[in-house]
This record gives C-alpha cells, sequence and structure tokens, in this order.
C-alpha cells in the first residue's frame, strides 16, 4: 500500500522536474511503457487472490489516471510555453498604415452627379433623358427655335462655327440644349416628357463665363400641360433637388424665342457668409428660364399648336452645382486639379437616389 | 437698359403708390428692375447753409475760419481749403457723423492746425454728383438756407434701371413703362394727345428715300430762329440722373424724347447742310464720316446713311455727324424723325460697334405710329425752349403701320396658362395695354397696337393677360404622370456611361471635365485635325479643334497637377470625341490616364513595396474593368499587341472582338506623344469607345441560367514552358484551352521567368490548368494523358517545351 503511494509521489515528481517534451516522453514509458512500473502494477492483478484485487484494482487504475492526467497537464503547458515563445517573436507594427481603398480615394465630377440626381427626379415623375450631338445645324439650334435671322446669338461672337461647306451652310457648336428638343419632337409623337442634359458652347469666357459649360433642359408636350403644371414640376424639382422642405419661388414673365409665355424663376434664399440657403430669406437668386413651347416652334416641329401644347424650361448644372455644393468658382470645373475633384468631387458609391437620399 | 427716374415716371402716371410697390410690380409684369438708386437717401445729411464770416486761419496762409448758418440760427465753425469760400456765399454743408459719399469716409470733429472745425462745406467730387473738386458748391443766393440739398438739387428722386427683354420697344421710353403699370392697377396712365404746331413756311430741304426697303419713312422740319443754349434745370437733372450728359438745349430735347418715349430723333444745323437730304447707302469704297461721338467710321454699302451736297453727313438711326451738329452758334435746326429698318440697323451697329441710345430702339423697332407725334413733340419743346418758327413737315415713304388683329377664343388662356379669367377683366387688362377688343362670344378679335411688333398670334396675348393678371395667380397644378408602366429610362448608352464612370471611380481614379476643344497639332498627333472639325472663330489657338480623343486633355490635366506638385495623378473621362461633323461621328469615349506612382493597388510610395511607377498592365486593367462594368462580353475580348501611334509600340495593346470591332487600347504612351504633349512620363493611358460594346441580346425573364455545382473536386496541374521571346503567353493559355474545352475550365498564367537558368532569347512561362470533372473522378491515368496532350499542344503551337 506504500509502494503505490510512494511510486505515485515519485513519478509526479518526475513528470513535474521534466524540462520538455523528450524527458516527459521518458517519464511516461518508465511508468506506462510495456515495462513501466505502474504497468507492472497492473501486470501483478491477474495474480491476486479477488478480494485483495478488488481493494489493489482500484488503487493501482486511479495512480495510472492521475499520472496521465499529469502527463497531459505537463505537455499542454510545454505546447502553450512553445506557442507563447513564437508569439513573442511574431509581432508587427501595426500602426504601420494601410492603402486607402481605391474606392475612397476615386472621384465623380459634380456635374456628373448631379446629372444623376437629376436623372433620379425626373425619372420618378415619368421623363427619360434625351441627348443630341455637340455639333449642331444652325437650323436645329436657331432657326427651328423661332430665333430671327437678325439674331445677335447668330454672331460670331457669341456662337462657335465650323467653316462654311461648300453650299453655303455651316454648322455650329450648339449654344444650348435646345436644338435636342427639336430632334425629340422630330423624331417621335407626343406625349413627350424629356430632360436634355449635356455640354454647351458659347463664346464667352471671363469670371463667371466659360466658353463650354452644361445645360439641362426639360420639355413637355401633349394636349393638355401648362403653365400651372410647369410651377409644379419646377417647385417638386426645387425642393427634391436643393433638399428642403419648402422653396419660395417667384415666377417673372420675360422673353425667349422659344416660348410664349415665357418666364423666369427665383427662389428665395438667404445669403449667409458666402453659403446661400433656400427656403427662407430675403433674396430672390434667378436660377431658371421657362415658358410655353412657342406655336412657331411647334409648327416648325410638324406639331399643330392647335392641337399640341407643352412646356420647356433650362438652366445652367454647373450653376445649380455651385448652388447646392457651395463652389465659389465655375472655371475651376474644368481645370481638372486634382485638389478640387477630391473635395468636391463625389465617392463612387455615394450613388443619388430618391430612397437614399440625393446627397452622400 | 432702360434707366428713369420715379419723377419723370409720375409725369406719365398718376399715382401714390410707394417705391418699392412699383418696382416690385415693374418685376413681376416682366419689367425685371435691375437696380434702383436712392441718392436722396445717401445725401440726406447734406443742407444748404449760408457762409456768414470767412477770417483768415491764423497758422496756414490757405485755410479759412467760416461761421456757416446753417438755419439752425447757431452759426458753426468750419475750417475751409477751398478758394472760393468766402462771405455772404450760400453752399452745401454737412455735419460730423455723416458719410461723404465722394471720399467714402464719415466726417469727424476736427482740429486743423489748432482750430477747431464743426463740419464740412462740400465740393460736388464730395457729393459724387461730379468730378468737379475746384472748389465747395456754389449755390444762387435764392437758395433756402436749412433746407435738404438733394431735394433742392432734384438728386432726390430715385434712379430706377430695367433689364428690358428685347421683345419690348415700347418700354424703351417712360411712357410706354406708365402705360404697362397702368394696366397692372399701380395708377392712372396720362396720355395726353400731342398737337400738331402748323408750320408757318415750307420745309425748303427737300427729302429723297433711295433705300426704301431701308427706310420706310422720313419726316423733317426745318425751324427758323431758335436759340440755342443751356436747357433748363429741370431738363438738366433729368438726363444726368439717367447718366447722359447735358449738351445744349436742341441736343438735349432729341436725348429727352429718346428716353421719354422711346423715339429717338435728330437734329441738323440747318446752316451746315447742303441742298436736300439724301438717304442711301454709303458707297462701297469706303466714305468716311466723323461722329458725334469724336470718331472717324469708315462704312460700306450695308449702312444706311443721310447725306446731303457734300456727301455723308449722319449715320442712319444710329448716330449723328459731327460736322452737321447742333452747338450754341445754331439760330436754323433741322429736326429729324425717321423709321428704319431694325435688321439693318441692328447689323451697322454691330460691325460699326456703336451703341447708341438711338440704336438701342430702332434695332428692336420703334412705333411707325408715333413718328410725326414725335417730331411734334420735339417742335413743341424747341418752340419752348429756344422759340423760334416751325416750318411745315416734309414726309417722304409711309409710315402707316399694317393692321394686325389676331382671332382669339377665350378658351386659350385657360388652356395655355391653366388660370381662368373671363372676358370683362381680360378686356379691361387689354385695353389698357392698347390693345381693341371686339366681340362678346367664345372667340373675340383682338387688335394689335402699333407699339406692340411683339404681338403676332394667340400666345402672345394669352402672355398680355397672365403678365399683367400675375404669373403668381396662376394655380401650381400636380402633374401626373401618366399610366406609362415605371419602366427604366436610361438608354443603352446611358446607362454605359454612368457605369462607366462609377467603375472606373472604385478603382481609384478621378472625374475631370476638359475641353471638348483642343489645340490642332494635337488633335492631328491623336488622328483627328480634320478641316470640318476645326472652328471658324476659336476662342484661343489651343482651343481650335474637336477634340479626337480625351488623351490630350487628360494627359495635360496630368501634368498640370505634376507641376503644382502632385505627381501621381490618375485621372478619367468619359466624354464626347469627333471623327467627324455628322451626328453619328459624335461617339462617347472612356478614357483614363496614371501617371508616375497612381497605381490601381494604391497611389504614391508605399512600405508595403506593393508601389511602383505605372505600366501597361495598370492601364489594361482599367480598360477592361471598364468595359466588363458597361456590359462588354468579357469572354469574347481579345487582346492584340500595339496600338494607334500615340502608343508606344512594344508596350500597348488593342482590344477587339473580332478585326472589325475595335473596342480599344492601352499602354504606355509613345515617348513622342508625351513630348508633343509637353508632357512628362512615366504616363499611361486607356481609351475605350462605349458605342462599340455589341448590345447584349434581349432576354424575356432576369432569371439567371442555371447553376451547376459540381460534386466533384477540380485537380490542378501545373506547367512551365520554355518558349522564344516572341511568344504570347495567350496563344500558350490558348493551346492548352484547346485540349478539352470541356474539361479544362481555368487557365492562370503564375510565372514569367527570363535570366539564369533559361537560354538566352528564351523565357519561361507557367501556367496553371484547372481541370473540373464531370461524372466520377479522373484517374493518375487519365491526368497524365491529358497534360501529355497540353504539353503536345503547346509545343505545336508554340514552340514550347517543358521546362526541366
Amino acid at each position: 500500500m506504500t509502494d503505490t503511494v510512494q511510486l505515485e509521489q515519485t513519478i509526479l515528481a518526475e513528470i513535474a522536474g521534466a524540462s520538455d517534451d523528450t524527458a516527459l516522453e521518458g517519464v511516461r514509458v518508465a511508468a506506462l511503457g510495456k515495462n513501466g512500473s505502474i504497468t507492472a502494477l497492473l501486470k501483478t492483478l491477474g495474480t491476486l487472490p479477488p478480494d485483495e484485487r478488488k481493494t489493489q484494482g482500484p488503487l493501482i487504475n486511479g495512480l495510472k489516471d492521475r499520472v496521465n492526467a499529469a502527463l497531459v497537464a505537463r505537455r499542454d503547458a510545454f505546447k502553450n510555453a512553445a506557442l507563447e515563445a513564437r508569439l513573442n517573436t511574431e509581432s508587427v507594427d501595426v500602426t504601420l498604415p494601410v492603402r486607402e481603398a481605391p474606392a475612397e480615394i476615386g472621384r465623380l465630377h459634380p456635374i456628373t452627379q448631379v446629372v444623376d440626381e437629376l436623372t433620379a427626379i425626373f425619372a420618378d415623375m415619368g421623363f427619360a433623358v434625351a441627348e443630341g450631338p455637340d455639333i449642331e445645324t444652325d437650323d436645329y439650334n436657331f432657326t427651328k427655335l423661332n430665333f430671327p435671322e437678325n439674331h445677335p446669338a447668330r454672331e460670331m461672337h457669341d456662337t462657335f462655327f465650323f467653316n462654311p461647306k461648300p453650299d453655303g451652310s455651316r454648322l455650329l457648336l450648339r449654344t444650348h440644349t435646345s436644338p435636342v428638343q427639336v430632334r425629340t419632337m422630330l423624331s417621335r409623337k407626343p406625349p413627350i416628357r424629356v430632360i436634355i442634359p449635356g455640354r454647351t458652347y458659347r463664346s464667352d469666357s471671363d469670371q463667371t463665363h466659360t466658353p463650354m459649360f452644361h445645360q439641362v433642359e426639360g420639355l413637355v408636350v401633349d394636349k393638355g400641360s401648362h403653365l400651372g403644371h410647369l410651377k409644379w414640376i419646377l417647385e417638386e424639382f426645387c425642393k427634391a433637388f436643393f433638399e428642403v422642405d419648402r422653396v419660395k419661388m417667384r415666377f417673372r414673365p420675360s422673353f425667349f424665342p422659344f416660348t410664349e409665355p415665357s418666364l423666369e424663376v427665383d427662389i428665395q434664399c438667404r445669403r449667409d457668409k458666402g453659403e446661400i440657403r433656400f427656403g427662407d430669406g430675403d433674396d430672390w437668386l434667378e436660377i431658371l428660364g421657362c415658358g410655353m413651347v412657342h406655336p412657331n416652334v411647334l409648327r416648325n416641329c410638324g406639331l399643330d399648336p392647335d392641337e399640341y401644347q407643352g412646356f420647356a424650361w433650362g438652366m445652367g448644372i454647373d450653376r445649380i452645382a455651385m448652388l447646392k455644393y457651395g463652389m465659389p468658382d465655375l472655371r475651376a470645373f474644368f481645370d481638372a486639379d486634382v485638389r478640387w475633384l477630391s473635395h468636391y468631387g463625389f465617392r463612387p458609391l455615394d450613388f443619388p437616389t430618391l430612397a437614399g437620399g440625393l446627397s452622400p | 437698359m432702360m434707366k428713369f427716374t420715379l419723377a419723370w415716371l409720375k409725369e406719365h402716371l398718376d399715382t401714390d403708390r410707394a417705391l418699392g410697390e412699383i418696382t416690385d410690380k415693374l418685376t413681376m409684369i416682366g419689367l425685371e428692375v435691375e437696380r434702383v438708386e436712392d441718392r436722396g437717401a445717401a445725401l440726406k445729411p447734406f443742407v444748404i447753409a449760408r457762409v456768414v464770416e470767412a477770417r483768415q486761419h491764423p497758422n496756414a496762409d490757405r485755410l479759412r475760419v467760416c461761421m456757416v448758418d446753417t438755419g439752425t440760427g447757431e452759426p458753426i465753425q468750419v475750417v475751409c481749403g477751398a478758394p472760393n469760400a468766402r462771405a455772404g456765399m450760400k453752399g452745401v454743408f454737412v455735419p460730423p457723423g455723416a458719410y461723404i459719399p465722394g471720399k467714402d469716409m464719415t466726417l469727424q470733429v476736427g482740429t486743423i492746425r489748432g482750430v477747431e472745425s464743426r463740419g464740412m462745406l462740400v465740393s460736388e467730387f464730395e457729393l459724387k454728383i461730379s468730378d468737379d473738386h475746384d472748389g465747395i458748391v456754389e449755390l444762387p443766393d435764392d437758395a433756402p438756407v436749412g433746407e435738404s440739398f438733394a431735394k433742392y438739387a432734384g438728386l432726390d428722386d430715385p434712379v430706377i434701371e430695367i433689364n428690358l427683354t428685347p421683345n419690348r420697344p415700347d418700354c424703351t421710353g417712360v411712357h410706354g413703362i406708365a402705360r404697362d403699370l397702368g394696366a397692372a392697377d399701380i395708377g392712372k396712365f396720362k396720355d395726353a394727345a400731342i398737337k400738331p404746331l402748323k408750320g408757318a413756311f415750307p420745309c425748303p430741304v427737300a427729302v429723297t428715300i433711295e433705300t426704301p426697303e431701308l427706310c420706310p419713312a422720313f419726316a423733317l422740319r426745318l425751324m427758323r430762329g431758335v436759340k440755342n443754349g443751356p436747357s433748363p434745370a429741370w431738363l438738366q437733372q433729368r438726363l444726368t440722373a439717367i447718366g447722359l450728359r447735358p449738351i445744349n438745349a436742341l441736343v438735349d430735347i432729341t436725348n429727352f424724347i429718346t428716353y421719354d418715349r422711346g423715339r429717338p430723333l435728330h437734329v441738323f444745323d440747318a446752316k451746315k447742310v447742303r441742298g436736300g437730304l439724301t438717304v442711301r447707302r454709303a458707297k462701297k469704297d469706303g466714305e468716311t464720316l466723323l461722329a458725334l461721338d469724336g470718331k472717324t467710321y469708315t462704312l460700306d454699302d450695308s449702312v444706311c446713311v443721310i447725306a446731303d451736297g457734300d456727301g455723308v453727313e449722319s449715320l442712319s438711326g444710329i448716330m449723328g455727324g459731327e460736322k452737321t451738329g447742333c452747338d450754341e452758334s445754331t439760330t436754323d435746326v433741322l429736326i429729324e424723325s425717321a423709321l428704319w429698318n431694325p435688321v439693318n440697323i441692328a447689323q451697322s451697329g454691330r460691325k460699326l460697334g456703336i451703341n447708341s441710345d438711338a440704336r438701342y430702339r430702332f434695332e428692336r423697332g420703334v412705333d411707325p405710329a408715333f413718328m410725326l407725334p414725335g417730331l411734334e413733340l420735339a417742335t413743341h419743346m424747341v418752340t419752348d425752349l429756344c422759340g423760334g418758327t416751325p416750318s411745315e413737315v416734309t414726309v417722304a415713304g409711309s409710315a402707316e403701320p399694317p393692321e394686325r388683329v389676331i382671332d382669339f377664343p377665350l378658351s386659350e388662356v385657360n388652356r395655355l396658362a391653366g388660370l381662368a379669367v373671363q372676358l370683362p377683366e381680360m378686356r379691361r387688362v387689354l385695353e389698357r395695354l392698347g390693345f381693341f377688343v371686339a366681340g362678346q362670344g367664345e372667340k373675340v378679335k383682338i387688335a394689335v397696337p402699333s407699339w406692340r411688333p411683339d404681338v403676332e398670334g394667340k400666345a402672345d396675348i394669352v402672355e398680355e393677360v397672365v403678365r399683367i393678371f400675375g404669373v403668381d395667380r396662376v394655380p401650381s397644378t400636380p402633374f401626373d404622370r401618366g399610366a406609362a408602366p415605371r419602366k427604366p429610362v436610361l438608354t443603352p448608352i446611358q446607362t454605359r456611361v454612368r457605369k462607366a464612370k462609377r467603375a472606373l471611380a472604385t478603382r481609384n481614379l478621378i472625374e475631370a471635365v476638359t475641353w471638348s476643344f483642343i489645340a490642332k497639332p494635337q488633335a492631328e498627333l491623336f488622328g483627328g485635325g480634320q478641316p470640318e472639325l476645326a472652328l471658324a472663330n476659336p476662342i484661343a489657338s489651343d482651343l481650335s479643334d474637336m477634340r479626337p480623343s480625351l488623351i490630350p486633355g487628360l494627359v495635360g490635366a496630368a501634368q498640370r497637377n505634376a507641376d503644382r506638385g502632385f505627381a501621381d495623378a490618375g485621372l478619367f473621362e468619359v466624354g464626347q470625341v469627333f471623327r467627324g461633323d455628322r451626328p453619328a461621328d459624335q461617339l462617347t469615349a472612356a478614357t483614363g490616364v496614371r501617371r508616375a506612382l497612381a497605381k490601381p493597388s494604391g497611389i504614391g510610395r508605399h512600405w508595403s513595396k506593393r508601389d511602383g511607377e505605372v505600366d501597361a498592365f495598370d492601364a489594361k486593367a482599367d480598360a477592361l474593368a471598364v468595359l466588363v462594368a458597361a456590359g462588354a462580353p468579357e469572354q469574347a475580348l481579345q487582346i492584340v499587341p500595339g496600338g494607334p501611334p500615340w502608343f508606344h509600340p512594344g508596350r500597348s495593346g488593342t482590344i477587339q472582338i473580332g478585326p472589325k470591332n475595335i473596342l480599344g487600347h492601352f499602354g504606355e504612351l509613345h515617348p513622342r506623344a508625351l513630348e508633343a504633349l509637353d508632357a512628362e512620363g512615366p504616363l499611361v493611358a486607356f481609351e475605350v469607345i462605349l458605342e462599340r460594346i455589341p448590345e447584349p441580346k434581349a432576354k424575356a425573364t432576369r432569371a439567371k441560367p442555371v447553376l451547376e455545382l459540381a460534386p466533384l473536386q477540380p485537380v490542378e496541374r501545373d506547367f512551365a514552358f520554355v518558349v522564344e521571346r516572341s511568344v504570347k503567353a495567350a496563344d500558350i493559355v490558348r493551346a492548352a484551352q484547346a485540349v478539352d474545352r470541356k474539361l479544362i475550365t481555368g487557365i492562370t498564367v503564375f510565372d514569367v521567368y527570363e535570366g539564369k537558368g533559361i537560354e538566352p532569347g528564351k523565357k519561361s512561362i507557367a501556367i496553371a490548368v484547372t481541370l473540373q470533372p464531370r461524372d466520377k473522378t479522373m484517374t493518375d491515368a487519365e491526368i497524365e494523358a491529358l497534360a501529355a496532350k497540353i504539353v503536345a499542344e503547346v509545343a505545336k503551337r508554340t514552340g514550347g517545351v517543358l521546362r526541366g
């Protein structure tokens, strides 16, 4: 009896004293191997008389289990120590910077973003997007739009022209997106509901004008749309675009060759330290021109003005972008300065939707 | 710009409405008020004062110490340096604390050389009413001491400036503006008839019109025995207030009527005119005229002139000549009131570069019916201000205005404007504007007044009614989007543009918008520069030709950024390029450039070593990404070495679907192209044409094809082939793929090696081939057999041998 106690103490001491896995394995073999001390004891069990076996059996088996447990514990300790030692050699400097995500660096130009915003708003009202060529005929850019023959816009100092063709006609760079109205009316039957964004050109360059700029127009032609609808659409547009709950607008009679009646539209605003806020204030800011499509324009596009009617409006995309997002200078739009584009541009995943919001 | 004062307006409109109410109404009826200048408010502290005493300043030779009576009873001490300051004179005094407009400063109590000064006697310059600062203002003896100077001098009359639209010639005169305000219920329009004056003798100067197409009518009257000199104060004040310089009574009268009635007139000194007057075209060979602005103009036969026996004396409807102008010595005056062709006036004015008040009105179209009343009005004023005896009026041509009557259904206002207006209201508005409305039924006849050439049809009548009635009374009406199904509204190309832009921006590229026109040499270098794409009137020589490619603009932009210290720019643009001048020649390019260290994996240097200079593969990756995002079939895209001449011949590629459909190019830019663009590399670029992407076949449903997941594990085998350096990796891949198109589901190139261990002139290309068994696992023997076939096929097609 004292033998097993003695033996257990000896073996457990040897386990505790083992310095590594190899030494531990030696202890295990010495105790539990084929010729091990505990194995030898177990072998004696069969030779013992039954009643003695009853008492010795649990003693010896208990000894075996405890030694086994000690061996496992000791082995785990070695494993953990080894892992600790390895981990201690494996540190990295996590303060080193990682690369910025490409989608965080890339930008969309404000014009792209604003066109996508306009598209979202007007698509919801049932408008398609129409486009046309930048190089236009005098007929589509002026004549069909009811510009008189001597209109100053037809002069070289306002409009970019190409050299005359052998037949005397000369093409030009469209001065507004309105020729696309003509193309739309000539190519399909009403009802027509389109917006027309695009590049436009005028021979003008100073603080607030660039020879190339962007316009968006809207055109509705059917058998019943009138000024009241136009007012409603523009009010809805301004609220949606400028993301305000209410907006006060002022429609002033004006003059354009291609509309009759013609109106200019001001929006009420407050100027606050260079920022413009819409929805309140004492100032009026002109943002667009509009009107009922001139009967001559309808006629020129093959539509009977007594049967069909409609309205059109137009505004500067660059200008409304500046008003909404606060860029101070139009010329910077076309300078491709990466500092400006990074600051005023938009991230590619900030896609404007009516559901999720137009601006990020 | 049309300018007038409030008092002037009230000569034509009986109203007691406040200034603000009047200007608001003007804007809301389409006469947009640009500016209101209320000089009375600025000059309020300035009062009339009398210098009671002026002593020599004890410490300064040039200064005087004045005691000034400002009407308060207590004389005020003022130190004054003006040479004309003297006892007994009347001038303009301003107390301390007041703002001096001419000096842009606020006056303080001061001590000048030891003597206190409690105010200031001011010059016209300090009042900012003229440039005269030679001395202080001297007023007549009867000027009332203590009264507001602005009021006394007529400077308290607010000046209103209207941004007039080109369709309203009638509102180039105060009279017409008053008529509009009268119709809008702002007051009662005063429209007294002008009584013709009987001529005492026949007009001795004959008038001949040689060009009736340029001058439908011409009226002339001689006045003998006039006395010309400065015009009266009220007239001078009117003109000064709107920025005109008073000259002499005869000239001032014509300027006044120009603004008062929108009717330009001209006066000739009759004694300087030789013989009759002839209206004709200037001669082809360059006749000249010294005009009233002191400049000499060289004319051609597009310009209409008035000539006498000595030659050209006046530019018809634009500006008179110096030689026959009226001055203080004029005793006999010829007054001209004529009609001119608006188009010709506009063209001549532009050609000669003259912006005169006469041209402004004639090119818009003056009222033909007012030609003679205008002349009579002038005769009245000359008689009143200068005396003299009028001749009879000579009229050449006819000023009879054409009659215009519009059939107008009353429903038209509601149809176009959504505004319900009854006939009595409509009639009231129109008749006050000078229209005549005949009839009572659903359809009326409306006669248009002679001064409204802009009103041609029904829509114009609607505008008149809505404008005066008030656009704010048109109810905002919800717009029904209709029963059309909610379908996508964008066209395929519009969708491609959207996707292309956002795809490129997710690859760390920044979108630029560059000019559609570039310098001709650049256009030529990039395959453009055709004569039909060159602007006839470019705004600058480097913006002269429509761009054939977006690369020059983007390279220029990248270089500008580099010059500012941002060397590693990655920019893109999706926009129009021009192959010709027809609409179909305008294509949409998606183009990008990367400069220096602007890699897709990151921009600039980085400790990770995953950085470096941009190369052709960065551009290739961008090009493929944008094509696939825009809907190109990835599997069908072929890469062929080489590209257009602006790319490096050995480091560029072409993306195509068969030799006939070239979608784009990528690569390093050619060193010569960079030199021509004045840019420094390394610079890589890609350009793809979005229209070239084939349209996908329309599908009946949106369901995706059934996904087949193989139950068996794929097997991967690696091969390294040694081939000639010129052999393309794609050929090896294609050869391997050809062995079994079903079983081989993927091939990647994972190593390319040249150098030690490989014969010079050759290279090793290693590929990993993925085999996907379908029905049963492959045995080793089957795999070996397939591998052998791959080796044989690559050897056959490329000469490659398995690397030992």
